[in-house]
């Protein structure tokens, strides 16, 4: 019962704190990626991975009170950030998840720009092409990002490293 | 002529009861509508299991898929001659808005949670495998399946194209908003869909509304707000949908304890064992699941066979407010007490979040978190709607979330021993 709203608290509590809803966007996708047990369902949207069961939970959370959120104006526009509740942290208890592996691995994306998030998640939505085209697709919808090719090369490597740090049973 | 040019001899018509008429004249959408992948749309029903709550809701993924077509075939018109439009593109958009949905199952929603698929991705194999769908597409050139396929997974290159079909203001909602409505028969959902159209204009990357056409937009989001609320998320249809769920769970879950169902399952097997092939998933439809479960209601499992009963003849769950931040030692109370009196839990006592649906309200949301509807304003300046708009501010806003309990009153009520069902019904106040 509410298994995914409890992975999602893991995953707070493990950040700490998230800054923006893009990041976090960003941060479970990439998650789901490494075979994490993530249910919820993304599709690409104009911005990358974008999942609307995502939003939706977190918005059920924060309704419970299991969630902190605050919004703040920053250069013109709303930015969101989530801090987990003590209720959060009562009722992550009722759960034995077993999600030990995730920690290092949200505390190394929490610590990356949601830019460079974005452009990771962008990289793996496309995971079932060569390389080669996955860059091209890259450069294709997302070319306003204007990412360049040492970012595009970092992040594959960023992505190996995720991958050897966390090993899902 | 090239294939993607040719027009037919004289207008075919469709009659609708929400676009009055669908048109077709090009050839490459008269054949499409006849493929075999796409006709079996008409035994899929739009709203899955709405049609317990509302009994017009009957109406199939077939009329859908047409509507959208209409409504991006209106657009492109609105569209042509204008800046940032290609018309070049014109069947490219048609195609997919008409394919966007010939993926989707028999009541898909339950069935992509319960055996972990997703009817994208039948989507993409049905216009991109060996089907009619295919061979229609593949007399455009040899790459014209795949740019239909890239514009209906949103990673085609115009992004234009991509939002006409799929954005916060698209032919899909705008479709199914008004269809939904008339089948169901409630008097919300409606907004003056003309009025939209006429002030759509294409931009580099999206489809934006002229600021004079606020008014009509604002409608289109009440409509969807409240079609959320009295519609999608009716507790009664979740009820349905619980059930439905559990249905197939028991019965995947029965297959794999080595069960002998009296008869074989022949349609769920590739679904049983997570292999489901192209071939496999176009042959299911709704008619043949209802075929399997009345067969179900005649098996030796109590379980499998009391859900199908119910899901049948709609003797559905009843349901109470379920707060997880209050009511989790309910909860486990409960669970044990089910469990005491011989009923299992885990198809019996089931909480249904408003996150488990795929419908959503208008979220401005965050920078770059998801494209939101932009205005356009006289100075050809952009801003979101809820910036302008205190009527979509004042929605954007509410607590739009809720969790529910599902359990069976009836075999409570035929619970032996006194004590736990006295216990029972005083958690479910009841």
């Amino acid at each position: 019962m509410l298994e995914h709203h409890a992975r999602l608290i893991a995953l707070f509590n493990y950040a700490r704190e998230v800054v923006g809803r893009k990041k976090l966007q960003k941060m479970v996708y990439i998650a789901k990626k490494l075979k994490f047990p993530f249910g919820e369902k993304y599709q690409f949207h104009f911005y990358g991975p974008y999942s609307e069961e995502l939003t939706l939970r977190v918005e059920e959370l924060c309704n419970l009170g299991f969630l902190e959120e605050t919004k703040e104006k920053v250069s013109g526009y709303y930015q969101y950030r989530y801090v987990l509740t003590e209720q959060g942290e009562q009722f992550l208890k009722h759960y034995d998840l077993e999600l030990e592996p995730l920690q290092s691995c949200v505390t190394s994306m929490n610590e990356q720009p949601s830019r460079i998030l974005e452009l990771i998640s962008t990289i793996l939505y496309f995971d079932h092409l060569a390389k080669e085209e996955i860059v091209e697709k890259v450069q294709t919808v997302k070319q306003k990002q204007k990412y360049t090719s040492e970012e595009i090369e970092e992040a594959f490597n960023y992505i190996e490293d995720l991958k050897n740090q966390t090993v899902v049973s | 002529m090239s294939y993607m040019q040719q027009q037919l001899d004289e207008e075919k018509v469709f009659k609708d009861p929400v676009h009055r008429y669908i048109h077709v004249r090009d050839r490459i959408i008269w054949d499409l509508i006849g493929t075999k992948e796409f006709q079996r749309l008409r035994r899929i029903r739009q709203l899955g299991t709405t049609f317990l709550t509302f009994h017009g809701a009957e109406h199939s993924r077939f009329s859908h898929s047409l509507g959208v077509y209409e409504i991006v075939r209106r657009i492109t018109e609105i569209f042509k001659n204008r800046p940032h439009w290609d018309e070049k593109e014109r069947i490219l958009c048609l195609t997919a808005a008409l394919l966007h949905d010939v993926g989707h199952g028999p009541y898909s929603h339950s069935f992509e949670k319960v055996f972990d698929l997703d009817h994208e991705d039948f989507t993409q194999a049905i216009i991109l495998g060996d089907t009619e769908v295919n061979d229609v597409l593949k007399r455009v050139d040899a790459d014209f399946p795949r740019k239909v396929s890239e514009v209906i997974a949103k990673t085609y290159e115009n992004k234009l194209v991509v939002s006409m079909i799929s954005s916060q203001i698209d032919a899909d909602r705008m479709d199914y908003l008004l269809r939904d409505a008339y089948f169901t028969g409630v008097s919300y959902g409606q907004f003056d869909i003309e009025r939209i159209l006429r002030v759509m204009r294409p931009k580099e990357d999206q489809v934006v509304i002229k600021q004079s056409g606020m008014h009509a937009v604002e409608d289109y989001i009440m409509s969807r707000y409240q079609m959320y609320w009295q519609v999608y998320f009716h507790p009664v249809t979740r009820s349905a949908e619980v059930i439905l769920s559990k249905i197939l769970n028991r019965a995947k879950s029965l297959n794999e304890e080595g069960y002998t169902f009296k008869l074989e399952p022949l349609h769920f097997i590739s679904l049983f064992k997570g292999e489901v092939k192209l071939d496999d998933y176009i042959k299911l439809d709704e008619g043949i699941i209802q075929f399997y479960f009345q067969a179900w209601q005649e098996e030796e499992d109590p379980i499998l066979r009391d859900l199908c009963e119910r899901f049948l003849n709609r003797r559905l769950f009843k349901y109470m407010e379920f707060n997880p931040n209050v009511h989790m030692e309910d909860w486990h109370k409960l669970y044990t007490y089910f469990v005491k009196a011989g009923i299992d839990p885990d198809y019996y006592l089931i909480v249904d979040s408003s996150s488990d649906l795929p419908y959503d309200f208008y979220r401005p949301g965050e920078e770059e978190e998801r494209l939101p509807i932009h205005l356009l304003t006289k100075r050809g300046e952009y801003r979101e709607l809820s910036r302008e708009s205190t009527v979509v501010e004042a929605i954007s806003g509410k607590k739009r979330t809720d969790h529910k309990l599902y359990y069976p009153s009836d075999l409570i009520e035929q619970i032996e021993d006194q004590d736990i069902k006295r216990k029972i019904s005083e958690i479910l106040d009841f």
